[in-house]
């Protein structure tokens, strides 16, 4: 006994495009897609209107021109005759370092607080929940602007400063100055040294590792490589006669000369950067370590594994995969947040593209569109690499 | 629900679009009741907010003399604060009917971005200030000094070129704001500050110990300094032209807002200066041709004075600024000032 | 076969129980414990005590000790104290701190403004108002209430500029407007990247990827310099409506990606049951998904709200007079001239009190409704 039942034949209305589940969701994407075509043809035609209107064409050929201005803190060749593509790249390229800069200390500064702020200490735990606390709930352009003004008002200037270290580091209300390495003859072989003995380590853990699986025999890895960081590279340096020196500062009439100038801005704008995103990174990296539950350290103590490989092999790697997602987030807010670089008049692309090339050209279109392209680019791949990581260090599920 | 807003909402605006697209800036201004007249953020002497809010100084005062010429009311004038940022874009956007502040006439400004000046209201150039205990007499002593700048303006672009063409090294300090600068500059973060030579003035006016800070006798550049409006309305920047011009007559000839009226009086009767007469309305239809009364520049006078007596009060020996009229001064003193006749 | 007399002694009574050792009760054993408990953790108090003797005395004797409470500018307050804080300034200019350049006979307007979110906030906040529901009707027209105030309607009350708002008053405006959009924006945006209309999900994707991608400077950037070009010409809106505009849909991203960590933490079935019991897709939404998902995703959307907060800051940059704005007109003032570090601690002391509170409250849910779930 089989019965069939056909659907049931209705004809097609008009209304059903609406009320039918299975037509609904098309209308409603296909009214979408209208209105979001009206919009942008709005928009699009406002924007032609408009440049009409003006008389202003939509080019970006001022890239070319001179820029006719000068920035302080250049990492390529630049001067007042490079053209506004070169001014924008010198921007981009502030704009990296001090993110690179931010992401590496608001590490650094983000585990040490946060696994001390889980620490038994009372004073300790207390003093960093103040640092955590204190800094997550002020604004980051308070605290640029804070540490800016505290350089600039308490720092002494130039002709006053005293020089520290023998001469080495100097604070003055214009930066900091640190010595520069300069390199004569020969150094190209001590480099050449160098990555020769860091190749070797690489081979010597991958050996060590296969043995050690193979035959169950630890070898001295840590002994060995610093012996094979330190041993030829020095023997290197001293045989071609030590063609590394130091440049230290020196004050040459207004100012100090050689050495590394790191000038206010970008010193107060990486360290409040830092502090911020460090207190986010502490918080992160204490829920991290409170996620992994106490049974775990208590089965590697069984295991008869010491506290440092514990927390190495047992630990780290489980904490890991709650800690890094959070994290590339962080480090995006941060190179974000270099944007405000201009507050203290540090030159990054905002300062740059975005702040005197847009009104010397008046080209503010052309000028934030591009702004906007490089800061979506930067996060996009930033995010796309830290997510590459993650994957990697992803339970592995079988 | 959702669905039915969004159409709503943009037949509302293209509604908007139709309605909001007219003839001529001085229809818009005169249909609007206001004039909405660009100005600086606050600079001393040129545009600055007193203790009750209103906007005052020597750029202000264009803004009200065009108001009272077109509205007939000094007072109806929205003034818009802008940045070195902001102020072009809102001009050509019609955010603002005109632009006065201190904005240097430039080829570029004028071809490239589509605007005309109608004028200059001020002849400045850039200078630089450094304390006397530096020791530096002469701007081309300052090789490897650090130099703080406002960003956004063409004295970087002066700045740069000196700098260059003198074959010295220098270390710019941008600053977004002239409060900054002058924090920088007397905790000494930089060793220069430069600016137009009226700005620094200014700065130097409210330092604690003036005396301590002198201004190099070097000007590196020309910046006449004039009010703009948008390319294309002939009309309306024939009025401010005018508006501005009127002004500077006035002083040349005498004319004060206290004695205006009577001057008009006077105008006519034998033996007086028939410019006079023409330019305060009493002869001929000058007002028609651009759209205004024969009174308008009467009324622009009125309310805020001639040239010289604008320049007197917010600019002048009297003030803390204390600037010497200099270039500033009419022709017929050895200065700038030479408005074409009023024929 | 042991009978008691074998047995010298038995004790009959129990016996008082000895204290604990001194080492280990007391102040002497609680540092013990907390501070010395080994030598890590001594070295580490050392280095503590020792930071704290480096930076505590010379903050307490600035901030203090030495500091100036009044006098009429920064120069007398140096002639007093040389190097101690001039809180004067904070005194002389705290006025327009709060209310900016808004009128003085006015401000009775604004404040009843600040003191109507209050009242609108207690049914919202404290889920034992009585009437509560009604009540949280009332809230939801105190936008409007507060606009008429303080904007104005130039009926009853007179109008008000938009320029002369500055201060805390126009971060409380742009901070409170923000935050009350962005969450309904925000929960349609999740729920726009979870559809399953192709379309949709990559319109709500693309767009929650491109605010997420720049920074917000450039976005106030488009509102006071580009949104002319894009709107038919002619046509103006105020300013802190666009900044308002912006900073919405710039939170409203970040909102959005808390909730769908919101969503994704439901387990299906709760979706499955929706479906089982008939529900339709708003009904499901409404009162199934979304009150879990949001319970899920407090933190995250409390500290979405703190950052919207913090980052009101930045409309300084585009010419607005919010605190930081302020800072430079004072500052220009040749009278308080080179009192930047008292005016900066001074305003991220009043965003700390705000910031903090509000992280507190979260933390104060969290437990009230993970309390709820142990049963």
């Amino acid at each position: 006994m089989s019965v069939t039942t056909l659907p049931p034949t209705e004809t097609f209305r008009i209304g059903m495009l609406w009320t039918d589940t299975r037509y609904r969701s098309s209308t409603i994407q296909v009214i979408a897609l209208f209105i979001v075509m009206l919009l942008g043809a709005f928009l699009i035609n406002n924007i032609i209107v408009n440049l009409a209107a003006q008389g202003q064409d939509f080019s970006f050929g001022f890239l070319t021109e001179p820029a006719y201005y000068d920035i302080n803190q250049r990492l390529i060749e630049y001067d007042s005759r490079s053209p506004h593509w070169k001014a924008a790249l010198v921007g981009i390229l502030n704009t990296l370092l001090v993110a690179v800069l931010g992401c590496i200390l608001a590490t650094v500064i983000g585990v040490v607080a946060g696994v001390l702020r889980l620490s038994k200490n009372w004073l300790v735990s207390r003093l960093l929940a103040v640092y955590v606390e204190g800094c997550r709930n002020v604004p980051v352009l308070m605290q640029i602007l804070l540490l800016y003004g505290i350089f600039i008002e308490i720092l002494p200037r130039p002709k006053a400063a005293t020089p520290m270290l023998d001469g080495a580091f100097v604070a003055t209300n214009r930066g900091f100055y640190i010595p520069s390495v300069i390199s004569h003859d020969g150094a190209g072989v001590v480099l050449a040294v160098l990555v020769a003995s860091v190749a070797g380590i690489i081979y010597f853990r991958r050996w060590a590792r296969a043995r050690q699986e193979r035959t169950g025999q630890i070898a001295p890895v840590m002994l060995v490589s610093l012996g094979l960081l330190i041993i030829p590279t020095t023997i290197a340096f001293f045989a071609m006669g030590s063609p590394f020196s130091l440049e230290y500062p020196e004050l040459k009439g207004f100012n100090y000369k050689g050495g590394i100038h790191m000038r206010n801005s970008l010193v107060a704008l990486w360290l409040a950067l830092s502090i911020y995103t460090g207190a986010f990174i502490a918080e992160i990296v204490r829920a991290g370590i409170q996620a992994i539950s106490k049974g775990q350290t208590e089965a590697a103590y069984a295991l008869g594994l010491r506290p440092n490989r514990t927390m190495r092999l047992i630990i780290l790697p489980q904490a890991l995969r709650i800690i890094i997602p959070p994290m590339i987030s962080n480090y995006l807010n941060l190179t974000k947040n270099s944007s405000l670089a201009i507050f203290v008049g540090y030159m990054d692309v905002t300062g740059t593209l975005g702040g005197i090339t847009l009104n010397q050209t008046g080209r503010a279109l052309e000028s934030i569109l591009l702004l906007m392209a490089f800061y979506l680019t930067a996060s996009l791949l930033i995010s796309a690499a830290m997510n590459k990581y993650n994957e990697s260090v992803k339970l592995k599920e079988r | 629900m959702k669905r039915n807003f969004l159409p709503v909402a943009l037949g509302a605006a293209m509604a908007l679009t139709a309605g909001a697209a007219s003839a001529s800036t001085l229809e818009d201004v005169k249909a609007r009741g206001k004039l909405n007249c660009g100005v600086s953020t606050g600079l001393t002497g040129f545009s600055f907010t007193d203790d009750n809010g209103e906007w005052q100084g020597f750029d202000a005062s264009v803004c009200r003399a065009v108001a009272a010429a077109v509205l007939g009311d000094p007072n109806a004038v929205e003034f818009v604060s802008t940045t070195g940022k902001t102020r072009f874009t809102a001009l050509a956007s019609g955010e603002i009917d005109m632009l006065a502040r201190n904005t240097t006439w430039t080829f570029s400004r004028d071809a490239d971005l589509n605007f005309t000046f109608v004028g200059v209201n001020y002849y400045d150039g850039q200078g630089f200030m450094v304390p006397k205990a530096l020791g530096v007499e002469s701007a081309l002593q300052l090789d490897g000094a650090t130099v703080c700048i406002q960003t956004g303006t063409t004295t970087e672009l002066n700045l740069a070129d000196y700098f260059r063409k003198n074959n010295m090294s220098y270390e710019p300090v941008p600053i977004e704001t002239n409060a900054e600068a002058r924090q920088n500059y007397l905790a000494g973060a930089c060793d220069v500050y430069t600016t137009d030579a009226s700005g620094l003035a200014a700065s130097r006016a409210s330092f604690e110990n003036p005396a301590d800070h002198i201004v190099l006798p070097e000007i590196i550049s020309k910046e006449p300094l004039g009010p703009l409006v948008r390319q294309g309305d002939e009309e309306w920047s024939d009025i401010v032209r005018w508006v501005l011009n009127s002004l500077i007559i006035a002083e040349e000839k005498g004319i004060t807002a206290a004695n205006a009226d009577d001057q008009k009086a006077k105008s006519t009767e034998p033996g007086a200066d028939t410019e006079i007469a023409r330019l305060l309305g009493a002869e001929g239809e000058y007002g028609a041709m651009v759209g205004l009364d024969n009174d308008f520049a009467l009324r622009a006078i009125k309310s805020v004075g001639n040239y010289g007596e604008l320049f007197e009060e917010y600019l002048g020996e009297s003030t803390p600024i204390g600037l010497s009229r200099g270039l500033n001064a009419q022709w017929t003193d050895g200065g700038l000032l030479y408005a074409p006749p009023f024929r | 076969m042991s009978d008691k007399s074998s047995i010298a002694y038995v004790a009959t009574e129990e016996k008082p129980q000895r204290p604990a050792p001194a080492s280990t009760t007391g102040v002497l054993g609680w540092t013990k414990e907390n501070l010395f408990a080994t030598p890590l953790n001594t070295a580490l108090t050392i280095l503590s005590f020792l930071f704290l003797a480096w930076m505590l005395p010379g903050i307490v004797q600035w901030a203090v000790l030495d500091a100036v409470w009044t006098a009429d500018s920064y120069r007398s307050c140096l002639e007093i104290s040389n190097n101690g804080a001039c809180w004067a300034v904070v005194g002389a200019r705290f006025d327009q701190f709060i209310y900016g350049f808004y009128p003085h006979d006015l401000r009775w307007r604004a404040d009843l403004a600040f003191v109507l979110l209050c009242v609108a906030l207690v049914p919202l906040l404290w889920d034992k108002t009585p009437h509560r529901g009604k009540m949280m009707l009332l809230s939801l027209l105190y936008p409007f209430v507060a606009y008429m105030l303080i904007w104005g309607d130039g009926f009853i009350f007179s109008e008000v500029e938009s320029k002369k708002l500055g201060g805390f008053l126009l971060t409380m405006i742009i901070g409170v407007s923000g935050i009350a959009f962005s969450l309904p924006l925000g929960i349609l945006l999740a729920l726009g990247r979870n559809s399953d209309m192709p379309f949709i999900k990559s319109l709500c994707v693309g767009f929650i990827e491109f605010i997420r991608g720049v920074p917000l400077i450039t976005l106030l950037f488009v509102a006071s310099t580009l949104l002319s070009y894009f709107l038919p010409r002619g046509t103006n809106f105020d300013i802190i409506l666009r900044v308002v505009i912006m900073v919405t849909l710039f939170a409203s991203a970040y909102m959005a990606e808390v909730i769908r960590g919101g969503l994704a933490a439901l387990p299906r079935g709760q979706y499955e049951a929706a479906d089982a019991l008939g529900l339709d897709y708003w009904q499901s939404m409404r009162l199934i998904i979304l009150p879990q998902a949001l319970k899920i995703s407090i933190p995250g959307i409390v500290n979405t709200f703190i950052g919207l907060f913090k980052d009101t800051t930045l409309v300084s940059v585009i010419g607005l007079l919010d605190p930081l704005g302020l800072t430079q007109s004072v500052l220009a003032d040749s009278k308080w001239n080179g009192t930047v570090v008292e005016l900066y601690v001074f305003i991220a002391a009043i965003f700390f009190v705000f910031c903090f509170a509000m992280s507190r409250y979260s933390m104060y849910l969290e437990r009230k409704l993970s309390a709820g779930d142990r049963h």
